[in-house]
Order: C-alpha cells, then sequence, then structure tokens
C-alpha cells in the first residue's frame, strides 16, 4: 500500500483514545513518516472527504451520528474501531440502564424536551457498520494501534488475543484481586493491556471486552469461592457496557 | 458600512470537543452571532446512579481524556466528603503532584500542538514539526513529562489507576519520585526556552480586552489547583465549594447541548487567566518571573491570554513538584491502606482543572451506592462568556475581511481551551 490517507473522526466519547496518538510524542513523527493524515478535527485544521483508512473514536447515541458513520464507511477502504466505546459502548452504554426521559430529565430538568438535547441508546460502532479492525481498552494501548497500522501497511492480518487478563497477570506475579476481598473481572477480559489495573493495585474493570470464549462457568465459581453474590458481578460488569 | 458577513464553521478545529461558529451580518449589521455546543450528551450524572462508591472515580474519569486525572479526584474528593473518609498528608501530596502533572501535559498540549500553530501561521503541529523543530522537540519533551508525572502516580497517562477514595492503591517508590525530581529539575531550561518562543510570538496575539467576573479556586497563601475555597473578582468573601451550585448557577440554552452558567453578572470565566487574576501574587519564584517576563499582571482582561499564562503555570507546577517530592522523600514514603466505611451521606468537591474550576457532587445511600450527583465543568462555566466576548469582539473587527474574522473567532475559542467532551462534547465555526 501506498502511504495511506487517514482520517480520524470522534463521536460520543472523552477523546482519550485519541490523546493516545499525541502521547506516543516522537513515535507520532514516525508514524506519520508511513501514512498521511488527511482529516483530524481534534489536531488539525485540514479537512477532507477523501481518505483510505477512517479510525473512529466513540460511541453513537444520536440519528446524526448513525448517518456520519455511514457516510465514513462509503468513503473508506478500512474502518478502524479506536477505544472501547467505538468496539463496545463503553462507559456511554450505562445510559442504556435506564429510559432515554428519565435521564434526559435528571441532566436537563425542564428543559430536556428541547429537540437539540435528543438522544438514543448508545451504540457501538459494529451494531451500525462494519468495521474492519478493533483496537480494545479505555484508553487503548498505543503499541495496539501501532501494530494494526502495520499490519494495514503490509498487508497481513492483525493478532488476535485470545487469552484472559489473568495470563498476562500472573506473568506480572501480581496477587490475584479476589485474595483482597474484590471482584476482578480478569477472568473474563481480553488481555493486551500487559494486566495494567491489576499491576497498579486495582481490580480489571474489563474496558476491553469479554474474549469471545470468556469462561463465564468459571468466574462464577470463583465468585463462589470468595464468597461473592452474581449481584455484586453484574454491577462490576455493567461498567464498560460488556455484559 | 455595507459588510455582508457569511461565517459558518462546523466543529471548531484544534480543540478538545465540538463546537460551532455562526455568524450572520448584512449592510453591516449583525443578525446572528452565536457560539454554539451540539457535542452529543453522554448524560454521566444519570449514568453513576445505582453504582458503587468504589467505582465512581472510574466511570467519572471518562467524561474527559485529557482532564482524567481532575475528575477522577473531584469525585474521589467528593466521596471522602459524603462518607467522612480520612486522608493522610502523604495522600494529599502525592495526588497534587499527580494533578500538577496533569496540568503541566494538558498546558502543553493546548499551548505546544494547538495554539501554537496559530501563531507560527500553520494550520496544525505537522508542518511546525518541519518549520521549528527545536520548538517541537521542547514540547515532546515538556508533554512527555507531564505524561510520566502521571503514569508514575497513577499507573497510566490518561484515566489513572492508582487514585481511589481514601487515598492510593499503590505508591510510587522513592527511586521513581527521584528520577522524577531529576527530569523535572532537567526541565527547567526547555521550559524558560519556550517561554522565550512564546513571548516572541506575542504580537500575533489579538489585541483584544474585555473585563469579566473571574472565579477559581483561592486559598491563601497559595496558588491552589487542589484545595481551597471559591473566589471571585466580583465577591470579596469565598463561597463554600459545599454550596457550588448557588455559585454556577447552570442554565439550559437552545444554541447548546452544555449547560451555561452565571453568577455576579450574565457570565464568568475559569481557568488559568482566572487564577492568575485571583492568586497571581502566591506564583513561585521562577513563576512569578515568567509572568513578568511575558508582560503579564494581575488584572489581565485579554481572554487571548490565557494560553500565555498556561506557560506560567506549566513553570509553576514544575517548581511545586519540585518541592513536593523533596516533602514526600524527607518525611519518607509509608505504606498506607485506604480507611472506608460505607454509610449513607451527601458531599461536593472543587479542584482546577486544566481549563478551569471543576465541581462535582454525589449522594450516597447506606449500601454505598450512588443516588444523585451534579457536575460542573470549567468548560460550560465558560461558554457563556465566550459569547459575551463574540458579542464585544466582532462588532470591533467587522471591516477585516471575512476569513480574517474567522480565524480571529477561532483563535478567541481555543484560548479557552476548551474541553467540549467534558462540556458535553464539539466545535464548528458558521458565519450564516
Amino acid at each position: 500500500m501506498t502511504k495511506p490517507r487517514v482520517a480520524i473522526f470522534d463521536l460520543a466519547c472523552c477523546e482519550g483514545c485519541q490523546l493516545q496518538i499525541v502521547n506516543m510524542e516522537d513515535d507520532l513523527l514516525n508514524l506519520l513518516t508511513v501514512i498521511d493524515p488527511v482529516e483530524w478535527r481534534e489536531a488539525m485544521s485540514d479537512q477532507s472527504t477523501v481518505y483510505d483508512v477512517a479510525i473512529i473514536e466513540g460511541s453513537i447515541t444520536r440519528q446524526a451520528d448513525e448517518i456520519k458513520v455511514m457516510e465514513i464507511r462509503q468513503r473508506a477502504t478500512y474502518v478502524i474501531a479506536l477505544g472501547a466505546c467505538a468496539t463496545m459502548g463503553g462507559v456511554n452504554k450505562l445510559k442504556n440502564n435506564f429510559a432515554i426521559h428519565d435521564v434526559k430529565k435528571t441532566v436537563y430538568g425542564d428543559s430536556a424536551n428541547m429537540p437539540h438535547l435528543d438522544t438514543f441508546t448508545v451504540k457501538a460502532l459494529k451494531e451500525v457498520i462494519e468495521v474492519d479492525f478493533e483496537v480494545h481498552g479505555c484508553p487503548i494501548e498505543a503499541g495496539e494501534l501501532v501494530h494494526v497500522v502495520k499490519c494495514l501497511l503490509s498487508g497481513q492480518a492483525p493478532q488476535e488475543v485470545t487469552h484472559p487478563v489473568c495470563v498476562e497477570c500472573k506473568m506480572r506475579e501480581n496477587c490475584c484481586r479476589f485474595e483482597y476481598d474484590e471482584i476482578c473481572l480478569g477472568p473474563l477480559t481480553r488481555a493486551g493491556c500487559d494486566a495494567r489495573c491489576p499491576s497498579n493495585g486495582f481490580w480489571c474493570f474489563g474496558c476491553r471486552g469479554f474474549l469471545p470464549d470468556a469462561n463465564f462457568t468459571a468466574a462464577r465459581e470463583l465468585m463462589a469461592e470468595h464468597g461473592k453474590s452474581l449481584e455484586d458481578l453484574e454491577s462490576k460488569l455493567a461498567l464498560f457496557g460488556s455484559k | 458600512m455595507s459588510k455582508t458577513l457569511d461565517i459558518k464553521v462546523n466543529h471548531v478545529t484544534r480543540v478538545e470537543g465540538h463546537g460551532n461558529i455562526r455568524v450572520r451580518a448584512k449592510d453591516g449589521t449583525i443578525e446572528k452571532l452565536e457560539w454554539q455546543v451540539p457535542e452529543a450528551p453522554r448524560f454521566f450524572e444519570a449514568m453513576v446512579r445505582g453504582r458503587k462508591y468504589e467505582d465512581i472515580q472510574t466511570i467519572v474519569s471518562r467524561i474527559c481524556g485529557i482532564c482524567s486525572v481532575t475528575h477522577s479526584l473531584a469525585a474521589i474528593k467528593a466521596i471522602e466528603r459524603a462518607m467522612d473518609i480520612p486522608v493522610t498528608d502523604q495522600t494529599d501530596r502525592l495526588r497534587i503532584l499527580a494533578h500538577y502533572g496533569e496540568q503541566l501535559e494538558s498546558h502543553i498540549l493546548h499551548v505546544g500542538y494547538l495554539v501554537a500553530p496559530d501563531l507560527l501561521g500553520q494550520k496544525s503541529v505537522v508542518p511546525v514539526a518541519s518549520s521549528h523543530p527545536e520548538v517541537v522537540q521542547t514540547v515532546i519533551a515538556l508533554h512527555r513529562l507531564g505524561n510520566l508525572m502521571m503514569e508514575v502516580l497513577t499507573g497510566r497517562k490518561t484515566h489513572p489507576v492508582r487514585l481511589v477514595p481514601g487515598g492510593f492503591s499503590m505508591l510510587p517508590s522513592a527511586k521513581e519520585l527521584r528520577m522524577l525530581k531529576q527530569e523535572l529539575q532537567d526541565s527547567v531550561p526547555k521550559l524558560t526556552a519556550l517561554a522565550e518562543v512564546i513571548a516572541s510570538l506575542a504580537g500575533g496575539i489579538p489585541n483584544f480586552t474585555r473585563e469579566t467576573e473571574y472565579v477559581a479556586l483561592v486559598n491563601e497563601p497559595s496558588y491552589p489547583f487542589y484545595h481551597g475555597q471559591i473566589g471571585s473578582t466580583d465577591a470579596s468573601e469565598l463561597a463554600s465549594v459545599q454550596d457550588f451550585e448557588s455559585v454556577v448557577n447552570e442554565y439550559v440554552i437552545s444554541q447548546s447541548t452544555a449547560k451555561w452558567a452565571k453568577w455576579h453578572r450574565e457570565s464568568y470565566m475559569v481557568g488559568s487567566l482566572a487564577r492568575f487574576n485571583l492568586n497571581a501574587e502566591y506564583l513561585a519564584p521562577l513563576a512569578k518571573q515568567t509572568a513578568a517576563m511575558l508582560g503579564l499582571e494581575k488584572g489581565c482582561y485579554n481572554p487571548y491570554m490565557n494560553s500565555v499564562v498556561q506557560v506560567v503555570e506549566s513553570v509553576q507546577v514544575v517548581e511545586r513538584s519540585i518541592e513536593l517530592i523533596d516533602e514526600i522523600l524527607t518525611v519518607g514514603l509509608r505504606v498506607e491502606r485506604p480507611d472506608v466505611k460505607v454509610r449513607a451521606g451527601v458531599g461536593a468537591a472543587a479542584v482546577e482543572a486544566p481549563r478551569g474550576i471543576l465541581f462535582h457532587r454525589y449522594e450516597f445511600d447506606d449500601k454505598g451506592e450512588c443516588v444523585s450527583a451534579n457536575m460542573s465543568i470549567p468548560t460550560n462555566q465558560n461558554h457563556g462568556n465566550i459569547q459575551k466576548d463574540f458579542e464585544a469582539l466582532v462588532p470591533s473587527i467587522i471591516d477585516r475581511p471575512q476569513d480574517e474574522i474567522r480565524q480571529v473567532m477561532e483563535m478567541l475559542v481555543r484560548a479557552y481551551d476548551p474541553c467540549i467532551s467534558c462540556s458535553t462534547h464539539y466545535l464548528d465555526v458558521e458565519f450564516v
């Protein structure tokens, strides 16, 4: 592939995943020698409707967003979903636990019915358009994005992670969070973060989504073994829209 | 005057989030002049209901990638207030150090990557990397240092892991803190170099002044980001953080999905310029010197100078961070576990985000589940002031070419360092 034209877009999100691209610092300058950024509102004034690769951060929360991503899909050869909001809805999906009129009233009070405040059920990108590659996490690990870009440039399929966070956690020789009487989603969650949260003394809250073949039976047994209820588990599962 | 303008900037670039500028003038008469915020609202105050106290900072950190430490700290302080959770001096110091890291990272990102291209006549930092490589290398080094501070203190550059109610889930080592101190000391000449570059480009900063009300944390005798009560240039008394709703007076307006705010007058400003106008006398020595070099004095009413004050504050946080690390290492790091007894309660907290004062309030039931939440975001508090600045600015420049007017308006929005994801999330300029 010749220098691909790359456009970066964002929907409902915190833009923290785009920030991880900026945080690559010198490596970003290197990356810019092999790709041609044509639109990136957060960092550039340039805009374009012609691009090969579209990177999209954020979830879909409005009709206008659906139309926008469908347009992007038509224009781009490849679409990359960037981060948990795009890959699975992320924390935004907590909203789906409530009725729309209730969340609007809670935030905007008597003004809730003004038309510009309209919102609907939160969707991940793949619920609306076909996604070619997913970069998981909240925020993403920049190395994984670089891996996907490298694969794109060299025409190879990116490696899929097939093991849970627990594998990486054990390799870092951490004490299991369940031993601290906490609920950790490591057994169910897709690895690739080098067990970042448990390695910083905190439970895994599942920001990278569950493995397609996550072993829920074992997780339930682990919960029972440590005297935790299913209700406790569900409360944690709800956080990143991954339940 | 027969001037006709039609400016429509949809999603102003080089800002965090989405905002639009709309200007329409016919025969020299301004018919429409609006700062609009169409960002998709995300409803965090509704979403956190029913969630456990221990998960709140993890959720609300995601309001904003660029202020994630600030949002986490505001939530944690409010939770600690609601449940009367004790916090040690060590925790205080380490949190402030992490928070200084975020100020540095965010300010350098804003000044170096988002504002500098305007002053150098470029559309982004990409061409600046070729035209002024030494400036970009300085910016990168300082930006990396801010990130390094957050990584060492909180376990990640964005969305902190270790900040929890009652303290830290894990502490940095003394060795890491000594390494940070060395990096901070080494960064001082780079900061001075950056300040000199900004001083040399200051001629490109629009000369526009409009006095307004400035609101920030005040905690004499210090230049606070984390402690204090609510100060205003329009009030002689401080307002209590616990009553922040009576300060922000939020209201909904049809041109914005973000709420607006007003206190003593029709709008007020928060952020670096507000902090400087309230607390400048308490800057550390080198920061004070930098302010003087940049021609800044307390009582500065040019909103474009907000970005320049960010350079001064970058020096401030580096100076104070070096002192803080010395204090922590002199006392010696102690292993401490958070001491939390879950109970029902309500509490509010204020912390200065890089772009201005941030308020959170939560109410919890006796199981520690969140019953209600309220947050007032700095960019929301600034939206009304941006509109009022526009109303004063545009008539004074209406004879200039349309494209120049658009540029000056975009630069004004950028100067506020808006974080529209926070305030809900978007920036466009439309001259309709």
